[in-house]
């Protein structure tokens, strides 16, 4: 039986089609998901995304022990509320999950970690974490809801308290704040500005429906996919897992080789810099009709590669992926599409940006 | 639930047929099946004069999430095809048994061939099942 979020009767009400994502029942749409993809680039539009693991860390030491199981720096967070992107990497530099880090207090940081990935993420950072004394605790109790869009804030703001306004109205990106009993993240999934809210289980039903009340338009996992693609934002288990490190999957810019801190995989992820990294990410868009697919070949005059996420591209009108291929590839490929090669460009991503097609792409 | 017109027959795999005054018969899927595909951003059409033979992938329809074959329901020639799927496959999440037509075939073996059919009640009924 798959696990349902508080939320999952007021989806249903509200006509969502609900499919099983990593063991969890959520709605795919309520409709049509590319006028939800629409309504985020161009409004205001939320995601229930209660079934995301959200792990307290409790500790004297917390900073430390972050410092060795992240391979981004959380020194770079300085400021209470401040947020880091990161990958947790295993010995050989495989990536085990990435991750939102909060910094709350020297002793109390927040991480945010994927729903499929929870089982041995769990697990994982338990076993790290006894070396450094610090006490894991999952927030079950917590739901989660993304406000996504150029007017998401906005409609966020008139829904609080005049002292939790002002202080949101001054977060900065990537940074979180806390009031009225909610944990308010300038984060979020999709290339548009917004908040991911946390907010205690007993009151994200009333939550949900004051911000359906306000013009938020509900959203499901669908136009979140195509959204995060059109940011040029990865997927765990699509793009990444642990037989890639973060070289190959687009996601060096994450990577802190900072003087004197020995993180998980360090010494794997050195090594294959220096050897040189047979495979990298890049975007491909396809002009012709039809739809890129995980999956699917990629052919390039320096050998095949693979589709990882593809998907049709609503703010572009065409399809665009992600594909791993050897890393000398570059300028044009072709892709398998039942046995037909269609071409394709390799571009730069994200593919948009403020709700526009990136320019080059 | 849509309302699935009287005159039309089914493929277990969602596809409709309708058989036409001149002994045509026009092809689409069900709006159970543009539903379950959600919205629909490219069809491939079968061309004008392919051989079809029923029961064979011959046209397909890829929404956001999912690309799926068209099965011809009947064996017979294309003499048709909805090319104003090209620009606005959307129209076939819009009106499944209507505009959002796929081809037409002349049949070759039509009398025996829709006996294999589902008449729409027995088509309702097995879309009932699937959900459950």
């Amino acid at each position: 039986m798959a696990q349902q979020t508080v939320l999952n009767a007021t989806h249903r009400a509200l006509g969502a089609k609900m499919v099983d994502f990593g063991g969890w029942d959520m709605p795919i749409n309520y409709g049509s998901q590319i006028e939800e993809h629409h309504a985020v680039r161009a409004e205001a539009g939320m995601f229930d995304v209660s079934h995301m693991t959200i792990v307290d860390l409790h500790g004297a030491r917390a900073r430390d022990f972050l410092r060795h199981l992240l391979a981004n720096s959380v020194d770079k967070l300085k400021v209470s509320g401040k947020a880091l992107y990161s990958c947790m990497l295993n010995e050989q530099g495989g990536v085990i999950d990435d991750l939102i880090v909060y910094y709350l207090a020297e002793d109390f940081f927040r991480v945010v970690v994927n729903a499929a990935t929870r089982d041995k993420d769990l697990p994982w950072i338990e076993q790290q974490a006894v070396n450094y004394g610090v006490k894991v605790s999952e927030r079950k109790e917590l739901a989660m809801i993304a406000v996504q869009g150029p007017q998401a804030r906005a409609k966020v703001h008139a829904l609080l308290t005049s002292a939790t306004r002002a202080h949101a109205e001054q977060l900065g990106k990537f940074v979180a704040c806390e009031g009225d009993g909610l944990f308010i993240a300038r984060t979020g999934y999709t290339g548009e500005d917004g908040y991911e809210i946390i907010v205690p289980e007993s009151r994200a039903v009333d939550f949900w429906n004051r911000l359906v009340a306000a013009g938020v338009k509900p959203a499901g996992l669908g136009a979140r996919d195509t959204l995060r693609l059109e940011a040029g934002m990865n997927l765990y288990g699509q793009d990444m897992d642990e037989s890639v490190t973060p070289w190959q999957a687009g996601l060096a810019w994450t990577v802190a080789l900072d003087a004197g801190r020995d993180f998980i995989g360090r010494a794997a992820l050195e090594k294959q810099k220096a050897d040189g990294v047979a495979s990298v990410m890049v975007g491909l868009v396809m002009d012709e009709k039809g739809v890129l697919r995980h999956g699917q070949r990629v052919v390039t005059a320096h050998g095949d590669g693979e589709v990882l996420s593809g998907t049709f591209s609503p703010t572009l009108g065409k399809a665009i992926a992600f594909a791993r291929v050897p890393a000398a590839a570059g300028g044009e490929a072709q892709v398998d599409i039942r046995g037909k090669l269609v071409p394709v460009r390799v571009v730069k991503y994200p593919f948009v940006r403020n709700g526009r097609p990136a320019e080059g792409v | 639930m849509n309302e699935i017109p009287g005159d039309l027959k089914f493929l277990k795999s969602h596809e409709w047929a309708r058989v036409e005054d001149n002994g045509s018969v026009t092809v689409g899927i069900s709006d159970h099946a543009q539903g379950l595909l959600g919205d629909l951003v490219y069809v491939e059409l079968p061309s004008v004069g392919d051989e079809v033979q029923a029961g064979n992938a011959c046209a397909v329809v890829e929404s956001v999430k999912a690309a799926s074959d068209v099965y011809s329901p009947i064996s017979g020639k294309v003499t048709a095809v909805n090319s104003a799927l090209s620009d606005k496959p959307e129209t076939i999440n819009e009106d499944a048994y209507g505009e959002g037509w796929i081809f037409v075939v002349k049949p070759t073996n039509l009398a025996e061939e829709s006996e294999e059919l589902l008449d729409p009640d027995a088509y309702a009924e097995l879309i009932e099942s699937e959900e459950h």
